[in-house]
């Protein structure tokens, strides 16, 4: 009797869990969604194939989760083998089943009144090792949260929420830590990463994207302003085992939109750094937009592919790359072995800048700074894009990205110091294109719209766009099938032909889809599954 | 009368000046689950865990009026422990009801033993961890008592370990399915609704499951946890009822 109950323990146990090599060979395994962008390349691909361009026009709802809060739903789902994990704004993780949408359980948190977001107590999702799920929260704590049964297992608190630090991004597992960053780069926070033991939540490690004094970097700031230098982190990094660098992009310098405060380039803001995974030191870094005035936080997820690319002989060779469309409006090809800089293409209209320099640092237009009275850069404050999940696909070579397009912002500069725990911000943008969404919406196309582009990365050229009338906030999913399922603000979900922007169906979801949809199958059946409004919607052919 | 929950006694045996404040059995049963997820963390499940604080005593130092009460909950008390708290409308209505109910419910007295003994027979001659969870450690079949000091007082401690069908909390109900093919699946109840349920197994899955695909299904009456009058001695008992009372979470840094 004991020998049974012993035997069938360690059964369940190799059934469920969540190893971090099923994480890294979550290929093997496209049934299963383990991590927010779906592998720790961060392509948001999979390579289920059973909805295909043919018959795609027969996927049907099969059920939808209301969400008991107003907050904008921006979590990706994870799914472990039928069970669905997600986030419930603020930060309310509910375990589903995949099939039904019915619940196993919620667990509630109460996060604190003193956290001070920029945007909304929102949420982008969670992590997932072992049987243990991790969710950062809008008041700046870490917690770990038992997948079986809903239930605490440590809460550790990562940064000051009433100083305005949040954590907003579904952290990332490496091995036996889990990394999350800060964010609040609105209000003069001092940004940073850090790595937590996946058993205790004790920290490891921690890396300043804003160097203190005597640090690399710290002289790409004037006076005492790197301790409010923002730098912020939001978004899910990026992870290479074979160089055992972790990725991750960072936010704008503060305050935002009057850069005189701080003068210099402003490290580590709107760059991306690549940190050893075991003990958080920087290995290299690329910064996009030196002394940004304009928002332009470069919080995009980095995507990893290993593609043919020229070497100094012009002979194709293949190499470990980092594809990366930025908000600022360019798309860049990296060396992710070495940071070094390969190409940049506008993706959307620029007239911040003009070109490269030799090293890969751009060339700021002469003019195009805020001023008292305005200047309108192009792309405006929200960006080209922003956090919305891009995708690779391997099968046609394309790099996806929601886009928004022929859009500006006229930015004004006002006179600003710092209060702890206030708006550290210097002005403000103005635009056609509101922040949120409207409900009716009157421009006309030079005036912004959004966009799904598809880039060749080879070239940096666009191979085709699909656009809509309004922008988009949504991510992008790539199937195996040449499928690519996405949405916008204006609620509608679709999919379309990878190999060409066709739209091949679309359905009436109500709300803007502010999240990335992402796929999985249950018992042989494929789902894709999309948050929009304040809910989560998932579809499957019909039976 | 035994498997009557807190909260219905409360009901029966209510005195008259509680009666007047005009609270429904359902706001002392919601009061019962917000102060345990919010107030027992620091006075404890009988509210005497706060040095010199005895909120079962019907009489409050700092307040008479559930005004006061309200006032309590919601900002604190300046310059002590006790934290305000973001509490609205029914929230606070439940709350003051089942800080009023605490003094109608009959004193029950527990014999606590030693913990640290009590530590010892759960983990070994009990064998309470082939069924439950602490601190990460042990099994999901049974409900997880990593903080069940602070959910429950020690008399319902004591009751469960002893008559474990007397008392089934809703939230710890065990259920059985047969499928078509004859499987037969047995375990903790997440969820119940019109077509389908979701439950956990013997081995520890989260499984769901379609009615319409299920030959028969149902709730399991009996607990499937052993009553332990005679295994253990009441000695034994005392000391796991004292270690069950030590167990409070304490998860948050
Ligand atoms: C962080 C610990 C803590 C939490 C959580 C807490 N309290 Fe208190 N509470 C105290 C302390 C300490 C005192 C004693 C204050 C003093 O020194 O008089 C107190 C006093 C009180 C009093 C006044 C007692 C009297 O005799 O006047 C009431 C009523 C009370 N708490 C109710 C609650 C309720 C209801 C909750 C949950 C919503 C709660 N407390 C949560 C620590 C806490
Ligand atoms: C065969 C499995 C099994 C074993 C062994 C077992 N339990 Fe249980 N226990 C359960 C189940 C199932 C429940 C929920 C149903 C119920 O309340 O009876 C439960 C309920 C409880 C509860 C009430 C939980 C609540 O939420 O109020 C306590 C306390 C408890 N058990 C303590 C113990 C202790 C102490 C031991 C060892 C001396 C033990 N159990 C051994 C299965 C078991």
């Amino acid at each position: 009797m004991k020998r049974a109950i012993l035997l069938s323990l360690c059964a369940s146990s190799l059934f469920a869990q969540v190893t971090f090599e099923r994480i890294l060979g979550a290929d093997k395994e496209p049934q299963n969604w383990m991590t927010y962008s779906g592998t720790t390349f961060s392509g948001r691909y999979s390579l289920l194939s059973q909805i295909t361009p043919k018959n795609v026009k027969d996927l049907e709802l099969q059920w939808i989760y209301q969400a008991s809060s107003l907050e904008k739903f921006e979590a990706t789902s994870l799914v472990v083998d039928g069970i669905l994990y997600t986030v419930q704004p603020p930060n309310d993780i509910v375990a589903l089943d995949a099939a039904t949408g019915r619940t196993f359980w919620t667990y509630t948190y109460k996060p604190s009144p003193d956290a001070r977001p920029c945007c909304g107590h929102i949420n982008r999702g969670l992590a997932i090792l072992g049987n243990v799920l991790f969710m950062g929260t809008i008041d700046a704590h870490l917690l770990a949260v038992d997948a079986k049964n809903g239930h605490l297992l440590w809460d550790t608190p990562v940064a000051k929420a009433e100083s305005g630090y949040a954590l907003t991004h579904a952290p990332l597992v490496v091995k036996d830590k889990v990394i999350v960053g800060t964010a609040g780069g609105e209000f003069g926070i001092r940004g940073f990463l850090a790595a937590y033991d996946v058993r205790t939540g004790k920290e490891i490690w921690r890396f300043y994207t804003v160097p203190g004094p005597g640090e690399p970097g710290h002289e790409t700031w004037g006076g005492d302003s790197w301790k409010t230098g923002g730098a912020s982190v939001w978004v899910t990094g990026s992870y290479d085992p074979e160089l055992n660098l972790t990725y991750w992009g960072t936010g704008n310098p503060g305050p935002d939109w009057n850069g005189d405060p701080r003068p210099g380039d402003n490290l580590y803001s709107d760059s991306v750094v690549a940190l050893d995974a075991d003990t958080g030191k920087l290995k290299w870094y690329y910064q996009f937009s030196p002394h940004d005035e304009f928002d332009h936080d470069s919080v995009q997820v980095p995507v990893l592919a290993d593609l043919e690319w020229p070497d100094r002989t012009g002979q194709k060779k293949v190499r470990k790359l980092m594809l990366w469309a930025n908000r600022n409006g360019i798309f860049y090809v990296l060396d992710r072995a070495t940071g070094q800089f390969l190409s940049g293409k506008p993706f959307v209209e620029v007239n911040w800048m003009n070109g490269f320099d030799e090293k890969g640092r751009p060339i700021r237009a002469a003019g195009k700074i805020p001023t008292e009275d305005g200047t309108a850069i192009y792309p405006g404050s929200e960006g080209a894009t922003n956090w919305y999940s891009p995708a690779y696909s391997p099968r046609t070579g394309l790099f996806y990205v929601s886009a928004w397009a022929a859009y500006a912002s006229t930015f004004f500069r006002i006179p600003v110091t710092y209060t702890e725990g206030r708006v550290y911000a210097g002005g403000w943008p103005k635009s056609y294109v509101p922040d949120g969404r409207a409900a009716e919406n009157l421009r006309e196309e030079n005036e912004g719209f959004g966009a799904v582009r598809a880039i060749d990365p080879l070239t940096g050229q666009r191979r085709w766009e699909f656009k809509m009338n309004d922008v988009t906030d949504a991510g992008i999913l790539a199937t195996a099938s040449d499928l690519l399922f996405s949405g916008g603000r204006e609620g509608y979900f679709y999919a379309l032909d990878a190999r060409n922007g066709a739209l091949l169906w679309k359905a009436t979801l109500g709300g803007v889809i502010a999240s990335g949809p992402m796929t999985y199958s249950v018992d042989g059946r494929q789902y894709v599954s999309v948050a929009a409004g304040h809910s989560l919607f998932s579809f499957a052919l019909k039976k | 009368m035994r498997s009557l929950p807190v909260w219905a006694l409360v009901a029966l045996f209510l005195p008259p000046s509680f009666a007047q404040h005009g609270y429904t059995p359902g706001d002392v049963q919601d009061g019962e689950g917000l102060f345990i997820g919010n107030c027992a963390i620091c006075h404890g499940p009988e509210g005497d865990a706060v040095p010199g604080v005895e909120l079962a005593r019907g009489k409050f130092k700092h307040a008479s009026s559930d005004e006061e009460l309200s006032q309590i909950i919601k900002n604190g008390i300046p310059g002590t422990a006790m934290p305000p708290g973001n509490f609205r409308g029914h929230e606070l209505t439940a709350l003051i009801a089942y800080l009023r109910s605490m003094s109608a419910a009959p004193p029950e007295t527990v014999v606590l033993g030693n913990a640290a003994r009590g530590k010892a027979i759960f983990e070994g001659k009990g064998q309470c961890l082939n069924c439950h969870r602490v601190s990460a450690n042990g099994s999901y079949v049974g409900p997880e008592l990593s903080d069940i000091g602070v959910a429950r007082r020690a008399a319902q401690l004591e009751r469960s370990i002893l008559e474990p069908d007397a008392e089934i909390l809703p939230e710890n109900r065990s259920f059985r399915v047969v499928t078509q093919n004859g499987m037969e699946v047995t375990g903790r109840l997440f969820n119940l609704d019109t077509f389908t349920v979701q439950m956990m197994d013997s081995r520890e899955q989260l499984r769901s499951f379609v009615k319409k695909d299920l030959k028969e299904f149902g709730f399991v009456k009996k607990s499937p946890m052993p009553s332990y009058r005679g295994k253990l001695s009441s000695e034994e008992v005392a000391d796991v009822v004292a270690y069950l009372v030590t167990l409070r979470g304490g998860n948050r840094q």
